[in-house]
């Protein structure tokens, strides 16, 4: 790698990671808005998560006497950067240089780095020492592997399905970025891609520790669970990381299942940066679509779910429903 | 940046019932509902002192409750901001000399701001935390 390119990675990683962070608190506040309004409230400002975080900023931050204090505060650093990081591979919009390290991740490195955000959170949780973090601890932990099941489920479908046509590296995240699902199979393969797209919806509200999957934070009950100990400064660092993986696990859902472009259906030739800042705002657009229906509407609609119902729901309900999807589109290959 | 700009926007209120009959905490919980919906000011109910700037403390407080009520009042990062509800935790109320009290609020941690009331209506807790932000405010401008 030469100067130039070492350059524009750089660049482009600062460029991520400020674009993560501020879509992610942008979009937090849509979400809160849109809430209230569906409960027949106000709500807050859009643009309240922003003024939390500077609140939080000014707080003073405490670290507790039975801490570990270099976990402690080492945690919300490793959950922020390892949320930017995975923000580097994802492919979004066709914007010139995008995604940043596109050449060199896959969907299986995806999966492994999505977990590092929830460890640090354990990690950090039981360096707090406090009962309540231990317990959310726990639960995270079991949260992780229960939403594991369905989404390796998809994965597994998309990577198949790619292989059986022989294409090249059927792992690679420009591959899928290159070829749509949903043109490859046919209808029985179509209704396995559904329900592989219903799993994936309601994977997300895991991943993110929204309601109904927040047992693990559990404000009634355990007080805030793994967060509890957290205040000011690294309080602030867990929620921007929370802000970061919301623009993360709905990019990989967008990159999944919905990878095209504006210009895919209309040409926009005049001139190559209309067309770009077009793409980019479609994608945008589409993030907003796939978080409305998998957060908001999601957590509005239901309540908690206990942590026996959460690996119920994941590895009985979903897993079933996702293998079931995975079988239809094997299926779909074999009777087209 | 003034601390009041971004307090007085974003208060995270943590309840705490120092031996209340409960009235007050459906008073208090009635000004996050549709009807009043204290989210519109930024004020969210959470469930840790540490995430708290605010403390609304509502009852007398009894022996057991004392020791408690401080631990948690300790707990909570700086700045913080206290405010007392109900006119049991202003002044024992009906209990003012029961045996089992250590006494009102104000005996166990400083407070900022009473509500009275038996129990308080909600708008006149919500009246209680913007006076309190506005004596921040006006404390921040005499100081600078």
């Amino acid at each position: 790698m030469n100067a130039t390119a070492l350059l524009l990675t750089v660049a482009g990683t600062i460029g991520m990671a400020l674009f993560g962070l501020f879509a992610g608190l942008w979009f937090t506040g849509i979400d809160r808005v849109l809430a209230a309004r569906m409960q027949a409230r106000i709500g807050p400002p859009v643009r309240q998560p922003f003024i939390d975080l500077s609140k939080l900023l000014v707080k003073q931050n405490v670290v507790p006497a039975n801490a570990i204090p270099w976990l402690f505060n080492g945690a919300p650093l490793l959950a922020l950067a390892s949320a930017i990081t995975i923000l580097l591979y994802i492919p979004m919009a066709a914007l010139p240089g995008l995604p940043v390290l596109g050449l060199q991740g896959d969907l299986v490195l995806i999966m492994y780095l999505l977990l590092i955000p929830g460890l640090a959170m354990v990690a950090g949780g039981l360096a707090s020492g406090s009962p309540y973090a231990t317990i959310g601890a726990q639960r995270e932990m079991v949260t992780m592997i229960a939403y594991e099941l369905p989404l390796a489920s998809t994965v597994i479908a998309f990577a198949w399905k790619l292989a059986q046509m022989n294409v090249a590296n059927p792992f690679s995240l420009s591959t899928l970025a290159a070829t749509p699902i949903w043109t490859l199979v046919g209808p029985v393969g179509f209704m396995g891609l559904l329900l592989l797209l219903a799993t994936m919806i309601l994977v997300v509200p895991g991943e993110l520790g929204r309601i109904p999957f927040d047992a693990p934070e559990a404000e009634t009950e355990i007080a805030g669970g793994l967060l509890v100990e957290y205040s000011g400064r690294n309080f602030a660092l867990f929620s921007l990381s929370l802000a970061v993986k919301t623009i993360v696990v709905t990019s990989l859902l967008v990159a999944l299942f919905f990878p095209w472009n504006l210009t895919d259906f209309v040409a926009i030739s005049c001139c190559p940066y209309l067309a770009s800042a077009a793409n980019a705002a479609f994608f945008l657009l589409k993030l907003f679509v796939v978080l409305f229906f998998s957060v908001t509407l999601v957590r509005i609609s239901v309540a908690r779910f206990r942590i026996t119902q959460v690996v119920d729901v994941y590895w009985k309900v979903l897993g079933a429903l996702s293998i079931v999807g995975l079988l239809l589109v094997m299926v779909d290959a074999y009777v087209r | 940046m003034k601390l009041s700009q971004t307090l007085g926007k974003s208060l995270w209120a943590f309840l705490f019932n120092s031996g209340s009959c409960n009235g007050c905490e459906i008073e208090s919980v009635a000004c996050v509902t549709p009807r009043y919906d204290l989210e519109r000011f930024g004020i969210k109910v959470v469930g840790s002192p540490r995430h708290a700037d605010l403390l609304l403390i509502s009852g007398p407080v009894t022996r057991k409750m004392a020791p408690r009520l401080k631990r948690v009042y300790e707990q909570m990062p700086e700045p913080k901001i206290v405010v007392c509800i109900g006119t049991c935790g202003t002044s024992g109320g009906a209990f003012y000399d029961s045996y089992t009290l250590v006494g009102p609020v104000d005996q166990v941690v400083p407070v900022d701001m009473y509500v009275p009331g038996c129990p308080p209506r909600p708008e006149a807790i919500i009246d209680g935390v913007v006076k309190v932000l506005a004596r921040l405010e006006a404390k921040e401008n005499a100081a600078s």
